[in-house]
């Protein structure tokens, strides 16, 4: 009988149902997606522009295992960092070859370049190619990984930080008895978006520190710029926080709604695995999520170096979710 | 600004400047509950006013129309002399704010909570004042989460009274407290009434508006059904003292009620008779009269009574007499 009430307890919880048994089947379809076609996926490998170029294209393009793309001497590190090309080939006698052997499916690519190469002796005379191993920090997954986790973090501790104060005051009826007094409701929003920004820079300094400290990942481009990008990204995910939190009148209701709006950020913005694994028609709708907005603009700064400016569009776009859902939020803010 | 104001008809009456507050006619529904029905109300200036009424009556939406907290859907409501819909920030500073069930912070201390909603007001008192006068001076750097009952509470209306305000509205500010936590805020309201300070308070327990209120409404069904001062209502009832008896025995149930009503009411003294679940009630004028009274008629009639009281006549009892129930359901 025990038992029997407490299954029945479990199944009347919506919220448990979600979790048990439709969250799963949605994480293992859209990973499955992400990574269905790994195997057979061809092996990129780019070729430097230049006098012997179009011979080696042809070579290379004639394997079916590989897809052969060129590239300009100064793209060539982004392209191995962002896993869009395995190898670099530079032409000439002997050829050279430019990868992070770290990485497996670069080394494999290498294998099978030189096989095709040496096979058609368009390497050069029959000799050795000339290695060149690419392991500049920069280009490890962890590297990668740490501006997917400070974008991860950053919309995780602004949803919570502004949603989450909301909830608690409106579900306490704090809210309300705020609003009997000459506070001014503009000054209590305020409030909470510079409380987070506080917050913020404590955040990057713990996670970048440690960052720094144990893995000895830097930032290529500059700090005023990732602190500018931070705070983009600070800026549009309270503003969602704040649309999330507009109308809930409880944690369970509040937090259901984080939920749905997280998670599929988690898995579609490239935390920890390219959006490029994604089928090409769904990139465009991953590319318009906010968190990707935001682990792209950091990557791009801390990977590529680039400046605030070279990362405009990605601001850009941080920016209007978060003035959008700022704006709806106000209108619909259920202040008692 | 997100709360739904209203504006009235053109027609303005001239502000009444010795009246704290002003119902007109007012009425809010709540789907087909209609919670306030045409409520008329004054409080004066100094005054401490008591809404009294069983829970549902419809005391809290009144009192948070009157805070501006919600749009009534007919009739209006002055403040101070003002209404809600324009500079509403400059009248709230005026006014101080007790609600029910507000929790606090938990992780604040007593002297963050209270500073916290003193920067809200231009001018007010002074946090030590406020302490002293609440009673929790040794609480000062207690988190709100460590606190009693009865000193949440107190901390409550001290967050009312930080910015020193002209009217101060109270939404049952004792309710589930114990007798000596009452007896507490009671006193803090004393003090503010010694600022010439006007208090509009709700409450369902009787002895507190008799202690505490200079007039008091009797609200229930969204309306006003008796006001007066505490003694006047009473008085109201024509009777000073109230027998309270049960009969027992198996003939108990087989008497007719409607027939023995008319019998109690005929006897000497005593003025109504109702029965109120087992027992029964009779107001006298003159206990000595009434009470022999019955005694003899259960002797002749061979009733058996199996207790009596009697009591001084409260405004619990102007509020049976009125609706025929209880203001709490206990």
């Amino acid at each position: 009988m025990l038992t029997a009430v407490r299954l029945k307890l479990m199944l009347r919880e919506p919220e448990m149902v979600f979790w048990v048994f439709v969250f799963p089947v949605l994480m293992a379809l859209t990973l499955g997606i992400a990574f269905q076609n790994r195997e057979d996926e061809p092996m990129t490998v780019a070729v430097r522009n230049g006098a012997a170029a179009n011979a080696l294209v042809t070579t290379l393009a004639a394997t079916d295992e590989l897809e052969v793309i060129t590239t300009r001497e100064t793209n060539e590190l982004g392209l191995l960092r962002d896993g869009r090309a395995h190898l670099i080939v530079v032409p000439g006698t002997p050829v050279t070859y430019r990868f992070d052997p770290a990485r497996p499916e670069s080394r494999l690519t290498r294998l099978l370049v030189d096989r095709t190469l040496s096979d058609t002796t368009d390497r050069g005379h029959g000799s050795e190619a000339r290695l060149e191993e690419i392991s500049t920090p920069g280009s490890r997954y962890i590297d990668w990984l740490i501006p997917g986790l400070l974008g991860m973090n950053i919309m995780g501790t602004g949803m919570w930080g502004v949603g989450f104060a909301i909830v608690v005051a409106r579900s306490r009826k704090l809210l309300k008895r705020m609003v009997a007094t000459p506070m001014r409701r503009s000054h209590f929003l305020a409030s909470l978006v510079l409380a987070r920004l506080a917050f913020l820079g404590l955040e990057m300094l713990a996670l970048l520190g440690f960052a720094w400290w144990a893995f000895e990942v830097r930032t290529e481009g500059s700090v005023a710029g990732l602190i500018g990008v931070a705070l983009a990204g600070a800026l549009s995910f309270g503003g969602i926080g704040l649309l999330t939190a507009s109308r809930a009148r409880t944690i369970e209701g509040v937090s259901g709604i984080m939920n749905v709006v997280m998670v599929p950020m988690w898995v579609c913005s490239g935390v920890f695995f390219a959006v490029t694994n994604f089928p090409d028609a769904a990139q465009p709708f991953m590319r318009l999520l906010p968190l990707t907005a935001l682990i792209d603009a950091l990557r791009g700064v801390m990977l590529n170096g680039e400046s605030i400016l070279g990362v405009g569009p990605e601001l850009g776009l941080m920016v209007a979710w978060g003035t959008g859902t700022f704006l709806l939020a106000v209108r619909t803010f259920r202040w008692q | 600004m997100g709360v739904p104001y209203w504006f009235s008809s053109m027609t303005r009456p001239s502000p009444s400047f010795d009246l704290a507050l002003k119902c007109v006619d007012l009425v809010k529904r709540y789907g087909d509950l209609v919670a306030v029905d045409h409520l008329q109300l004054t409080v004066k200036r100094g005054e401490c006013f008591g809404l009294l009424g069983p829970n549902g009556a419809g005391k809290t939406t009144t009192i948070e129309i009157l805070e501006g907290l919600l749009a009534p859907d007919a009739g209006h409501v002055e403040v101070l002399g003002r209404r809600w819909g324009h500079d509403d920030d400059a009248l709230r500073q005026r006014l101080g704010v007790h609600l029910q069930e507000t929790q606090f912070d938990e992780r604040l201390t007593v002297v963050e909570t209270l500073r916290l909603f003193r920067s809200f007001y231009t001018t007010g008192q002074d946090i030590t004042t406020v302490l002293d006068t609440l009673g929790l001076q040794s609480k000062t750097n207690t988190w709100v989460v460590k606190l009693s009952g009865g000193q949440k509470q107190r901390l409550a209306v001290g967050c009312a009274l930080v910015g020193s305000p002209e009217l101060l509205f109270l939404d049952e500010p004792t309710t589930g407290l114990d007798p000596q936590s009452r007896r507490q805020l009671w006193s803090v309201l004393k003090t503010f009434r010694e600022t010439k300070g006007t208090i509009l308070l709700t409450t369902h327990y009787m002895d507190e508006a008799e202690v505490l209120c200079d007039r008091v409404a009797i609200v229930d069904r969204g309306q006003v059904i008796a006001l007066g001062t505490p003694k006047e209502l009473i008085a109201s009832l024509g009777a000073a003292q109230v027998i309270e008896f049960g009969v027992g025995g198996p003939d108990a149930a087989m008497r007719d009620a409607l027939e023995l009503k008319d019998t109690l009411e005929r006897l000497p003294g005593v003025r109504t008779a109702r029965r109120d679940g087992g027992l029964w009630q009779l107001s006298t004028t003159d206990l000595q009269l009434g009470l022999p009274a019955l005694m003899r008629f259960a002797e002749a009639e061979q009733m058996a009574i199996d207790s009596v009281a009697t009591h001084t006549a409260t405004l619990e009892d102007v509020f049976v007499a009125l609706t025929g129930k209880h203001l709490r359901d206990d």
